[in-house]
């Protein structure tokens, strides 16, 4: 019973995380598009005259998506067309199940471990549940039976296929430092200190590793540089060309999720998810009561992810978009032989401190 | 309670919201179709051709190449797990896989399989 409430709240941490992330980032990027390029940006939605500098825009955006009238193109495979926005919304919430959000903890007398599933192969389910992602993106573009989508199911899939090479070879190197796939033990093991005061934090074993895996997975967005599928200049929307209401809402809260998703799975490698410097969960424990440091932690993760998030969506607005062969050869040329010589640099250099420590 | 029942917790909850969406789409928006607006969007046009064409082999060549350097991190994977316990021996071991596959994307490299021009 108390087990089956544990679980219950923890999913619903999770989720709500994604989805209310989610839709604060579509807000956002708006306003933080529009202060780039010196407009105001979205300000007017209120209800009785509040506006909350323009907060309420996501629900009244979701309100008028929900009203759009929904229709399938002539020529169109319904069930794939109708299928696809829920393929690509799906992996996204799903791939939270693995994501810590918090130690092991004492709570109200239970013990608690603050990630939703203790799977053993976490890290393999995330990359996994992701790639299911370009499904939904490809099934979508084919099924509208427009020459735009095809156009943008195509590029999506060869794109997202080949940064997904360089994004599972990455984890690697971050596998071969921590020795694990769960990411709960990932992010525990980050808490110890290198040479004794440096954090030993994914990005401190990981640089050149935090560097790839951060531009393979902004790749895997499809956003701004990678937007060729999208393309609006050239291919008017890609992939969901042919959708409206909220099975179009679908694809866009679908991408926003994937960001929260990359920005918490990035987070977990490489920034140490909870994990406060020099500060252990235990000398928390020793201060204050296990609720409290539950919510620390929560806290510290997400202050984490939604640096990461902001920073996506700086990339997003600063970069104007790739050719689609310089695309290829960013994917196959430059990343993929680094994340290589990645691999080997991190093995000589664990070896040898093994060697030097005479282990 | 097995590590799996949350997993198939949240597949079930994933699956609802979705479910939700969709169905909030299809149910609570207007329906007034007509031929025009059924139509495949094509700039306004109408519509030419069919999108059901034969398309470029590059698309086929990177999924093949997807294929072989996403099994060989597969591989990876497994050897990453126990690499501190293999030592010299693993590392070397795998030096050799990986150079095999290095060789593989050089071949596939100079044959010009990797140029979009």
């Amino acid at each position: 019973m108390a087990e089956g409430i544990i679980l219950a709240v923890k999913i619903a941490i999770a989720v709500l995380f994604v989805l209310n992330l989610a839709g604060l980032l579509t807000w956002a990027e708006r306003r933080q598009s529009a202060f780039m390029q010196d407009r105001l940006g979205p300000n007017r939605a209120n209800v009785f005259g509040v506006t909350l500098i323009g907060l309420l825009h996501p629900v009244a955006d979701g309100i008028k998506m929900m009203m759009k009238e929904d229709f399938v193109p002539a020529g169109a495979d319904r069930i794939v067309h109708t299928l696809a926005p829920f393929i690509a919304l799906f992996p996204a919430f799903v791939a939270f199940a693995v994501i810590p959000f918090g130690d092991r903890l004492p709570i109200f007398g239970y013990e608690v471990n603050l990630v939703v599933s203790e799977i053993n192969v976490g890290l393999l389910f995330v990359v996994a549940v992701m790639s299911l992602a370009i499904f939904g993106v490809f099934l979508g573009g084919w099924a509208s039976n427009n020459k735009w989508s095809l156009l943008g199911a195509l590029r999506s899939a060869a794109q997202m296929i080949s940064y997904e090479v360089t994004l599972g070879l990455t984890i690697i190197g971050v596998l071969m430092v921590y020795q694990s796939l769960r990411l709960d033990e990932i992010v525990r093991a980050q808490g110890d200190l290198l040479f004794g005061f440096i954090p030993k934090w994914g990005i401190v074993t990981q640089p050149l590793g935090f560097l790839l895996f951060f531009a393979a997975a902004m790749a895997e967005t499809k956003r701004t540089p990678f937007d060729l599928p999208e393309g609006e200049s050239e291919i008017v929307a890609g992939y969901f060309l042919e959708y409206s209401g909220m099975k179009w809402g679908m694809f866009f809260m679908g991408e926003f999720a994937e960001i929260v998703v990359i920005a918490g799975v990035v987070t977990s490698l490489f920034l140490g998810g909870w994990q406060i410097p020099w500060v252990s969960t235990a000398a928390l424990l020793s201060v204050f009561p296990g609720w409290l440091v539950a919510l620390i932690q929560i806290g510290v993760f997400s202050v984490k992810v939604v640096i990461l998030c902001w920073l996506q969506l700086t990339v997003r607005w600063t970069l104007p978009r790739f050719r689609y062969d310089q695309l290829m050869r960013l994917g196959w040329k430059m990343l993929l032989p680094i994340s290589l010589a990645n691999i080997f640099v991190t093995g000589a250099v664990i070896l040898l401190i093994q060697h030097f420590k005479g282990v | 309670m097995s590590v799996h029942v949350p997993i198939f917790a949240m597949f079930i909850i994933a699956f609802l919201i979705g479910l939700g969406f969709l169905a909030v789409s299809v149910f609570l928006g207007p329906k007034r179709l007509s031929k025009q607006k059924l139509d495949p969007f094509d700039c306004g046009n109408p519509p030419l051709g069919t999108p059901r064409i034969p398309v470029s082999i590059k698309y086929y060549v990177v999924a093949i190449l997807f294929i072989l350097f996403d099994v060989e991190a597969v591989f990876l994977y497994v050897w990453a797990i126990v690499f501190k316990e293999l030592g010299l021996f693993g590392f070397i071991e795998m030096l050799v896989f990986i150079l095999i596959l290095v060789g593989g994307l050089a071949y596939v490299w100079r044959k010009g399989a990797l140029e979009w021009e």
